[in-house]
């Protein structure tokens, strides 16, 4: 195994940017994903260290060897394509010591590897049949035992659950995390489905336009957006953001929304006056008639475990995650209040978060139960 | 080949009403494919009905159902014969075989061996070289054309399809001309490339479309595992395509088999094929007709035999689009 060191890579297609200057570093075993919509660059970021696209600029390194332009076969690292691309005209045991071939192993050390590759996976029961006859998670077991038969540097993985059923797929992230904790193999894993990429990596890179928009770990990019693109593309229902206009300085505890004082962490920086937004997760808002920011309720979605409460207020929709219990009726005015030292506050015309006391240290330990809540909630 | 043709029409057929059709609308269309099949056969039929008749029947009119059954065309196809003096025949030691003694019967005996032979081993020749090489050339093309940014790609492949659109008796003689200079008139190896350069065009256009459907990340699995692009082609591309192979195979030997025109304009000799040799068996007084269709008959079977041993892959090429998933 070893370490992808990614440093100011850059794709072009013709005058379509698909990569943006990225630079990141996968530890040796770290499991990151590679999250962002499509047409992100997330891809072919995955098919520049592939090997199977040369890039436009800037350098890959793989267990410290510079691989920026060396052929994919050259490169010992294993890819798991979306359709799994599995070879039709071959059955599974071949499909999987296909790559040990290539390699010039025997053939007895093929079938043994491959036997026990199978038994990991626990496939050995399909070895000798056809693969077009396969499940679609038969498929994938498959898929990644062509993958780790070879042990390669890395697991480069695109979108592999993305054809599987919901229900299907729950399992192999589990599959997927469990199989990786046992063999501790460094992975970049492709995907657009937040729940997949919060579930299983230890670091996630969010891009967009072909740029990495945070690269951090999913608590990180959860609790501390590093944009209000990160912060409206990770969590469900997304974070709410409560636009205003303000100059505020260092140190300023308070920002003014539709007249009403709402408390936030303390800024670590001058802001310019200009358009800013609050960002607020809709599990840090609570109802109280106390508060002066009011508004009225629109709607609300029951979920069971909690509902999702939409407010009107003078600066748009705001929803919000509350217990079940209560039930709310349309049209009710109430005032929302908010978990303070969670907020976080954006530049508008940037939409990068401006630094506060949130981004100081302490948070991730002071609030660890809290965020397993917040995770498990994230994904139901 | 018949049997490919009416299994195409009924999936033609069908395709077109939406809920299952009927016992009686399939009954209906089973009889009209029946049908159709008939009629295509008369010829064959009667081809092969010719090839058994004796000559005096073969011409007979109104046309003879019954008749009884003679090898002479065959033997008159695979022989040379020369008239002697019933007493000279009288004379002879008791005949050898079947065809000694009907050639007998006409008073003749075999002088030697007829060309058929050596021109049926050449239509087998280049037929099947051309074939070999059409499709090799034409899968590779393909390849490039369908996985490579080729520059000016659509206009190289509108010129190689370009190459089919003059009639043969328009570039017969330039390439007679040619092929003079070259040494090349009336070789086998001549035939073979003019067969192969009007054929590959047909191999690159179908074998493209056939190459396109193959997903790239067949390929980029297998050079990911540790293969070379030619390996990956080889070894993950080509078992992909053999459908489209075999049904472009088909076709270029289907081409190559039949052709006339060229082979009538630039064989003579030893190069000649089947096709122009075989209007050419002419009997005493007249057309030989039981010979010319007993070469004809002959001349059918490889086609047939290769046919029939791909005809899944020919039934899919000729539907092409329309069946794969």
């Amino acid at each position: 195994m070893a370490e992808i060191r990614v440093d100011h890579l850059r794709k072009a297609f013709g005058d379509f940017v698909a990569v943006q200057d990225s630079s990141f570093t996968v530890e040796d075993g770290e499991f990151l994903a590679l999250l962002g919509p499509s047409g992100c660059g997330k891809t072919t970021t995955l098919r520049m260290i592939a090997g199977l696209e040369l890039p436009t600029g800037g350098g890959i390194h793989l267990g410290g060897d510079d691989v920026t332009y060396k052929r994919a076969s050259e490169r010992d690292i294993a890819f798991v394509f979306q359709l799994f691309a599995l070879y039709p005209h071959m059955n599974v045991r071949k499909n999987i010591g296909f790559p040990l071939l290539s390699q010039g192993v025997p053939k007895a050390e093929i079938k043994r590897r491959v036997e026990e590759t199978a038994k990991l996976l626990q496939i050995d029961h399909i070895l000798d049949k056809s693969v077009s006859g396969l499940a679609g998670g038969d498929r994938q077991r498959v898929a990644l035992g062509r993958a780790i038969v070879r042990r390669p540097k890395c697991f480069l993985m695109d979108e592999p659950l993305g054809t599987l059923d919901a229900e299907f797929r729950d399992v192999m992230v589990r599959e997927l995390r469990e199989l990786h904790n046992r063999i501790h193999a460094t992975t970049v894993y492709v995907t657009h489905d937040q729940i997949e990429a919060m579930a299983m990596a230890d670091k996630i890179a969010v891009m967009n336009h072909g740029i990495i928009e945070q690269f951090a770990t999913p608590r990180e990019i959860y609790n501390r957006p590093a944009s209000m693109y990160v912060a409206d593309f990770i969590g469900s229902p997304p974070m709410n953001f409560l636009r205003f206009s303000a100059g505020l300085p260092k140190g300023a505890r308070i920002a003014r929304i539709d007249g009403a004082d709402v408390q936030m962490p303390e800024l670590r920086a001058d802001v310019a006056p200009g358009e800013l937004a609050l960002g607020v997760r809709p599990e840090h808002i609570r109802f109280s008639d106390a508060s002066p920011l009011r508004g009225a309720i629109y709607g609300a979605e029951y979920l069971g475990t909690n509902q999702i409460v939409t407010v009107e207020t003078a600066g748009g929709l705001v929803r919000a995650r509350l217990p079940a219990e209560r039930s709310y009726r349309i049209g009710d005015r109430v005032g929302l209040s908010f978990v303070a030292d969670r907020l976080s506050l954006f530049d508008c015309r940037s939409g990068r978060a401006i630094p506060s006391t949130l981004h100081e240290g302490t948070l991730a330990r002071d609030t660890r139960h809290r965020e397993v809540r917040d995770l498990e909630v994230g994904h139901g | 080949m018949s049997s490919a043709k009416s299994a195409a029409t009924a999936t033609a057929s069908s395709a077109h009403s939406v809920v299952e059709p009927s016992p009686t609308s399939k009954r209906v269309a089973g009889a009209i494919v029946i049908l159709y099949a008939l009629i295509t056969l008369v010829p064959l039929v009667w081809i092969f009905l010719t090839s058994i008749k004796s000559p005096p029947d073969s011409i007979s009119y109104p046309p003879k159902i019954l008749f009884t059954p003679s090898l002479e065309g065959y033997c008159n196809l695979f022989t040379t014969r020369t008239r002697q003096t019933p007493d000279y025949i009288a004379a002879l030691p008791p005949p050898s075989g079947v065809c000694d003694a009907v050639t007998r019967e006409r008073n003749m005996v075999i002088a030697g061996a007829s060309n058929f032979l050596p021109r049926f081993a050449n239509s087998l020749i280049i037929a099947f070289g051309s074939t070999f090489l059409a499709v090799s050339l034409g899968t590779l093309a393909a390849y490039g054309f369908s996985r490579f940014k080729v520059p000016l790609a659509d206009d190289l492949l509108f010129f190689i399809l370009s190459t089919r659109m003059m009639p043969p008796i328009a570039v017969a003689i330039p390439i007679y001309l040619m092929y003079r200079q070259l040494g090349l008139s009336d070789t086998a190896l001549g035939m073979m490339l003019l067969y192969t350069a009007v054929n590959v065009s047909l191999a690159v256009w179908l074998l493209k479309g056939f190459i396109d459907e193959i997903p790239r990340e067949y390929e980029e699995a297998a050079m990911i595992d540790g293969y070379t692009r030619l390996q990956a082609f080889f070894k993950v591309v080509l078992p992909q395509a053999t459908t489209g192979i075999a049904a472009t195979a088909i076709f270029c030997l289907i081409f190559a088999w039949n052709e006339y025109a060229f082979a009538s304009l630039l064989t003579s000799g030893s190069a000649q094929t089947a096709p122009p040799f075989i209007p050419t068996i002419i009997g005493e007084g007249g057309q030989d007709w039981p010979a010319v269709a007993a070469g004809t008959t002959i001349f059918l079977v490889p086609i047939l035999v290769f046919t029939i041993l791909l005809r899944k892959q020919l039934l899919r090429g000729i539907t092409f689009g329309a069946v794969r998933k």
